[in-house]
């Protein structure tokens, strides 16, 4: 191996930004003493955060399989399953889910320009629509259709199922839909925090850490359904 | 280049204490453990967890092979004029007292039943709680940030939120142990995930625990790669960081793209057990040869989680024991990352008997492709010791151990690969062999031999060289007769997991058992060893065997942020021909002669 000089950076400790207590608090934050900069800390959380979002993607990945593979198997059954799907509440929620991703992008660019009122007013928004899609999922998609027995596997009591394979199909919808709506309480809960936080004026312009991982966190549960909503409202 | 880089001996700005130096009382002493975020702790904390619990699984194998020591012999006798078979169960029931829970049942069919979840215990256990976390959670945690010249992993509370993670997680698993236990095997194939003992939780427990210890080792790898991705210092380029850095690379890529996989497998397998959802039971519908293709996906890539940190250990060991230039730098690493990746295409190579034809004859080609680099590597590791000053101390020794146990389970690998030869071997004792050849012989050796090479930066004290050798020969003497008896057992049709076989089978199982309490007397005195030296064991110096690596330029043990000032890397890590190793005395590490002309060392 060759041996390298650089041109030798004179050792230095952190220079920290001075705390004066008069400032924001996002002026204030410092930065765990291993990173030489704010901007360092900044780039790994947000490379961490797309290595987790890797991870979720290759869940749901799996998900995705068993899918493919009993949609192989038994066409009939998903074909009929999905017919008892209402694709006005799939279409609902996905554009509720649309909006909300706009609305955590746009309060990413309200923390970069400190317009600290929409920034607010835009985590609000994005958080008022997780719980609608929540209610949505509930009430109107999930307790209608498992009181007409139309549930996974030893449960399914549907008397007119019109294939015998038909609770494979629900099985697989509650795990998906589940699972991903695990996802969307997860998300709304680190929104949660990042607005909390933003009352107490954590974010700001270059400082915005938390609500950057935390929107991409919510690009991906968003991203997620844009890919189960045609898989599971729209086959024929 | 020859001067070496004194940047940060002599004049320190300030004195620094050594990251072990209490902090108040011995309350004040824990909690500053308990909610430490360096690294180093972290590392230490997860090596004495792990340490932990592989004398419990230890416990249980050794469990196992007593049961083993005489075949529980079939009775015939006439009653009536009817021919009836029966089992004494005498023998099985002498494991009772090591896995709880099962004794008041009775009878031959308890006796079965304890042994199945010894066995199981021991699997789960190894795999999910030793071997997998085993390096990068203890010394890779301890080592990459100082490898690197850095003063922490990139995420440092993530760090200990794995740490109480996988305590968490193993908190389950036991928890189903004292509870009874389980007997599904450590692959939790369905259906004996899915029915058996309809009655309990324990199973959903275990389940659950390997999920939950799937989150911390995925916390690990992330932190790992954003690590060497953003905390190189100055100078350090990809191809000046040590092996062993690289190692922990590629296995954190690998547990980050295989464990989510094994995450929704179980969590589908705990729905599929708790409320029937039918995807894996055939009766509904569903199929358990896709539990299987799940479960691969991620357990092969996993054996490789498990193997290329020990790779790495040895691409540390054998260059600075041997003062030599490592042979093949580039190779090795390429070689590691081609492992990892080739790893994700092979899993089918453990159904070949539950696939289709050409699905097999794919995986069966693709399979042998992974014996190339593997190949590579002990090649080039070989080619490292060739004409190299080697000291035959104790990581030297574990080496060494390592390169013969090792490339005899990589080369029984490949009769297992060979459709015709797997129809016969599967699911015999000639794959038990072959996995704790690689497993075993592998990864735990080179982790106890990394133990003892990073032990005295680690603790700041010298082993008892002497004693420590001695466990070693005796590990390695006990492990090759409990495990090679194996292979020979496993030829001649000994199924695994079976509890009696039958008369003949008895020599070979019972040389088994022997060489099990060998392997368990090594491994007592190597704890013995430790704990001499943590109570009694004379000062390390800095720099106890000349390596050039970044760790060894710091104190032993280190101070609490690593180095006195940030570290700047002029030469690389395996350059013993040309730089004098820090902290060391050229009359006792002397540089190897320069080459006369013409002459060449490979
Ligand atoms: C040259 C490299 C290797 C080859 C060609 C190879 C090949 C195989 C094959 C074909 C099987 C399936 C045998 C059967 O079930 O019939 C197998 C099983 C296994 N191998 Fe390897 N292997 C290699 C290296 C490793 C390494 C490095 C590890 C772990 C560190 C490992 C761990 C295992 C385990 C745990 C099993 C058995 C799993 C079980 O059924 O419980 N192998 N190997
Ligand atoms: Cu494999």
């Amino acid at each position: 191996m060759t041996s390298i000089e650089t041109g030798g950076n004179p050792p230095q400790h952190n220079q920290q930004p001075p705390a004066l207590s008069t400032e924001p608090r996002w002026k204030r934050q410092p930065f765990a003493n291993h990173w030489r900069s704010h901007a360092e800390d900044f780039d790994a959380c947000k490379i961490g955060m797309w290595l987790f979002l890797t991870t979720e993607v290759l869940l749901f990945a799996g998900i995705f399989v068993a899918y493919a593979v009993f949609r192989m198997w038994y066409p009939e059954a998903f074909a009929n399953g999905s017919h008892h799907l209402d694709v006005h509440w799939g279409a609902l929620n996905t554009v509720i889910l649309l909006i909300s991703s706009f609305t955590v992008a746009a309060s990413i660019r309200n923390a970069q320009l400190n317009q600290q009122g929409l920034l607010k007013i835009n985590l609000s928004i994005t958080l008022v629509c997780a719980l609608l899609f929540m209610i949505i999922k509930f009430t109107f998609e999930y307790a209608p259709k498992w009181a007409e027995g139309k549930r996974p596997g030893v449960w399914f009591s549907y008397p007119f199922a019109a294939d015998p394979n038909e609770h494979i199909w629900w099985s697989l919808y509650y795990t998906a839909t589940g699972i991903h709506a695990l996802h969307v309480l997860i998300g709304a809960g680190v929104l949660f925090v990042v607005l909390l936080k933003s009352f107490k004026g954590w974010y700001g312009p270059k400082h915005y850490t938390g609500i950057e991982v935390a929107g991409l966190y919510w690009h991906l549960v968003d991203v997620i359904w844009i890919f189960l909503f045609p898989l599971l409202y729209l086959i024929h | 280049m020859s001067t070496i880089d004194t940047h940060n001996a002599g004049q320190h700005a300030h004195h620094e204490g050594s990251y072990l130096t209490p902090h108040g009382g011995a309350l004040a002493t824990i909690w500053n453990w308990a909610t430490t975020i360096d690294h180093k702790k972290i590392g230490v904390m997860y090596l004495f967890a792990i340490m932990f619990m592989f004398f419990l699984g230890g416990v249980a194998a050794l469990g196992v092979r007593a049961e083993l020591w005489e075949p529980t012999r079939v009775v015939t006798e006439v009653v009536e004029g009817e021919t009836v078979t029966s089992y004494t169960g005498q023998v099985l029931v002498n494991l009772a007292p090591i896995v709880p829970g099962v004794e008041s049942e009775g009878g031959i069919s308890a006796g079965m039943n304890i042994y199945n979840r010894a066995f199981s215990l021991h699997g789960i256990i190894m795999t999910f709680m030793v071997i997998v976390p085993s390096v990068p959670a203890s010394l890779g945690n301890f080592f990459l940030p100082l490898m690197l010249g850095a003063k922490d992993v990139a995420f440092p509370r993530l760090n200990l939120m794995s740490w109480y993670i996988y305590v968490f997680g193993s908190i389950f698993a036991v928890a189903a142990v004292v509870m009874g236990g389980v007997d599904t095997g450590w692959t939790f194939y369905t259906p004996y995930s899915t029915m058996t003992d309809a009655d309990h939780l324990r199973v959903v427990f275990v389940i659950l625990a390997a999920f939950i210890l799937g989150f911390s080792s995925i916390l690990t790898g992330l932190n790992f790669i954003v690590t060497v991705h953003k905390l190189r210092a100055p100078g350090m380029g990809w191809f000046d960081m040590p092996l062993f850095v690289w190692a922990m690379y590629a296995t954190a890529i690998i547990q980050v793209l295989a464990t989510p996989v094994i995450g929704i497998t179980l969590l589908l397998l705990i729905f599929e057990r708790v409320f029937h959802v039918g995807i894996f039971d055939p009766r509904m519908g569903g199929d358990p040869v896709l539990y299987q293709h799940f479960f691969w996906f991620y357990s092969h890539p996993v054996v490789y989680v498990m193997i290329i940190p020990a790779f790495g250990i040895i691409n540390e060991i054998i260059p600075v024991h041997a003062r030599k230039k490592l042979f093949g730098y580039r190779a090795m690493a390429f070689a590691t990352l081609g492992i990892a990746a080739v790893s994700f295409l092979v899993w089918g190579h453990h159904m070949f008997t539950a696939s289709g034809e050409l699905a097999a004859m794919i995986f069966s080609a693709l399979t042998f492709l992974v014996a190339i680099p593997t190949a590579i590597k002990v090649f080039n590791w070989v080619a490292t010791l060739y004409k190299g000053s080697i000291a035959f101390n104790t990581p030297m020794l574990y080496a060494l151990s390592f390169l013969f146990m090792f490339t005899i389970g990589g080369l029984t690998g490949l009769p297992l690969a060979t459709l015709a030869t797997d129809l016969h071997l599967h699911d015999s004792y000639f794959v038990v062999a072959h996995f704790h050849y690689v497993m075993m012989g592998g990864t735990i050796i080179a982790f106890v031999g990394g133990i003892h090479h990073w032990w005295p930066k680690m603790f700041g004290k010298l082993y008892n060289e002497r004693w420590a050798i001695v466990g070693c020969v005796l590990v390695f003497i006990g492990f090759n007769l409990t495990f090679f008896t194996q292979f020979i057992l496993g030829t001649r049709g000994m199924p695994r997991r079976y509890a009696s076989y039958p008369d003949e089978f008895q020599f070979l199982h019972q040389l088994s058992t022997i060489g099990s309490w060998i392997l368990g007397i090594g491994f007592l005195i190597h704890l013995g060893v430790f704990v001499h030296s943590l109570v009694a064991g004379r000062k390390a110096p800095e720099n106890p065997w000349g390596g050039l690596s970044l760790e060894w330029e710091t104190e032993s043990p280190p101070i609490e942020h690593n180095f006195h000032h940030e570290p700047i890397v002029k030469h690389g890590p395996y350059d013993f021909d040309t730089v004098q190793p820090p902290h060391t005395d050229p009359a006792e590490f002397p540089m190897p002669e320069p080459l006369r002309p013409g002459e060449r060392t490979h």
